[in-house]
């Protein structure tokens, strides 16, 4: 690991001078960025800890969740709020990784990052998210720009992601064995105006909308309402864990126990 | 360079690291403690594991500088004073569930923390979830959740230890 200069700030806006420095990057629970820095993949000058900023927190309204950005998996995980408000969002917290990932990892990190096979983006595009940063309110909709890429401009960070609370949810992942990252996830939401279904972990440009799942699934909330609509394979991942053809099966094997654990 | 200070099995300890210092790397270089292992460099096998603020976390996987003012808890603080063995501890030579050992260190230290925060009882089915995080090369992990089994009544006082 290349050398750098460490900087705990206290306040957002002590933080947001820091990474005024192109050359700066922000920390929080280390379990991307830590191994990111150990294979020398990144070279920052400084390294600006977001732990002392307190934006660790769960807050429930009637309509929303909303869970700060250092807020670890396991606290979300073991929220009795949270797993009653949106049990999608809990059971998909728990799923991460390991327990020792889950004590340290954050949901903002999580969702900063977009790595194409983490599990939160997947929830918070099906669940409509917001994505709250200290200059303005992002929807999932657009944040999420393709692997690894945001709409976060540089230095700018996320204070916290708000959920709109379902009728129902659930989240279903085929686990890599060995990594436990998402071969494919398959997030859905059923709210008042529709469904929506959100996947992660099959695609080359990160997670996407299910559309033809989505029309299906309004019409008519059951696994069986999936039958025949096939998943097409352009463009999903092919690596030595799956073929694009075998991720496109997962991905409507996924979404329908994802209906049937929701329904 | 930072300075930083922190508890360690007990004894506060004032180190000088480097910002890309690791925590592993203060325990066993600067420290002398290395019953902690380093197995991997990819955050994957959890060798590492040790319990800061009585969380079981990957040392590999965070900085010095992130436990400054915590209490941390190695492999080599479990045991009491005159040598009896830590309940988890006893359990793994009980049960047979160590063969190499190298493993051992940070396997003990996630199966304390799964125990601890399952107060009212701990499947086979739940040992196995709770253990993804730690690989074993040798065991085939049978023993090993033999030994958290066995260890979990001995932790909750619903047995006298033996
Ligand atoms: C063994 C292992 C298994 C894992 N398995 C899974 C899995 O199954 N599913 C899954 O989803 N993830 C998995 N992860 C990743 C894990 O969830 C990470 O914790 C998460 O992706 C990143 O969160 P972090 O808090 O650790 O962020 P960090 O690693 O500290 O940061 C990640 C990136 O986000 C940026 N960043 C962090 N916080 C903010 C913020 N508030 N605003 C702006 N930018 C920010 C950082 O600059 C950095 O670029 C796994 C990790 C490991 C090591
Ligand atoms: S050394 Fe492998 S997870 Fe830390
Ligand atoms: S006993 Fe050898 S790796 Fe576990």
């Amino acid at each position: 690991m290349y050398d750098f200069a460490y900087h705990k700030p206290s306040s957002v806006a002590d933080a947001v001078a820091l990474l005024g420095d192109s050359e700066a990057k922000a920390l929080a629970g280390g379990q991307t960025f830590i191994p990111v820095l150990k294979q020398r993949l990144n070279k920052p000058s400084a390294v600006v800890d977001l732990a002392g900023l307190g934006l660790s927190g769960i807050t429930v309204t009637a309509t929303t969740v909303t869970i700060g950005a250092s807020t670890t998996h396991v606290t979300v995980a073991n929220s009795a709020e949270v797993k009653k408000a949106i049990p999608g969002l809990a059971n998909l917290a728990s799923w991460i990784g390991d327990v020792a990932v889950r004590y340290r990892g954050t949901i903002g990190g999580s969702l900063a990052n977009n790595d194409p096979a983490a599990c939160y983006p997947s929830a918070a595009l099906a669940l409509g998210a917001t994505i709250k940063t200290n200059t303005r309110e992002i929807a999932a909709d657009d944040f999420f720009q393709g692997m690894f890429t945001t709409a976060l401009e540089p230095g700018e960070i996320i204070l916290s992601a708000s959920f709109p609370i379902p009728e129902m949810s659930a989240y279903e992942k085929f686990r890599n064995p060995a990594s436990r990252y998402a071969m494919v996830g398959v997030f859905v939401a059923k709210t008042a105006s529709g469904v929506r279904v959100a996947v992660t972990g099959a695609s080359q440009g990160g997670v996407f909308r299910h559309t033809a799942f989505e029309t299906a699934l309004s019409a008519n909330f059951s696994a069986s309402a999936l039958d025949g609509i096939a998943t097409p394979a352009d463009g999903l991942n092919s690596d030595i864990h799956g073929s694009a053809a075998y991720r496109a099966h997962l991905v409507g094997v996924m979404a329908k126990r994802a209906v049937a654990a929701a329904a | 360079m930072p300075q930083v200070t922190l508890t360690v099995n007990g004894k506060t300890a004032s180190v000088e690291v480097e910002g890309r210092t690791l925590l592993v790397e203060l325990l066993r270089d600067k420290l002398g403690l290395t019953g902690t292992h380093v197995g991997c460099d990819t955050s994957q096998c959890g060798a590492c594991v040790v319990h800061v603020d009585g969380k079981a976390v990957k040392s590999c996987t965070m900085l010095a500088v992130q436990a400054n003012g915590a209490a941390v808890t190695t492999i080599e603080g479990l045991a009491a004073a005159d040598g009896t063995l830590h309940p988890m501890q006893e359990a793994f030579r009980e049960n047979h569930a160590l063969q190499c050992g190298f493993c051992t260190p940070g396997m003990v230290m996630s199966a304390i923390d799964i125990v601890a925060t399952h107060p009212d009882g701990l499947s086979e089915a739940e040992i196995r979830h709770c253990l993804e995080g730690n690989l074993c090369r040798c065991t085939g992990y049978h023993n090993i959740v033999k030994a958290v089994s066995a260890a979990w009544p001995v932790m909750h006082g619903k047995v006298a230890a033996e």
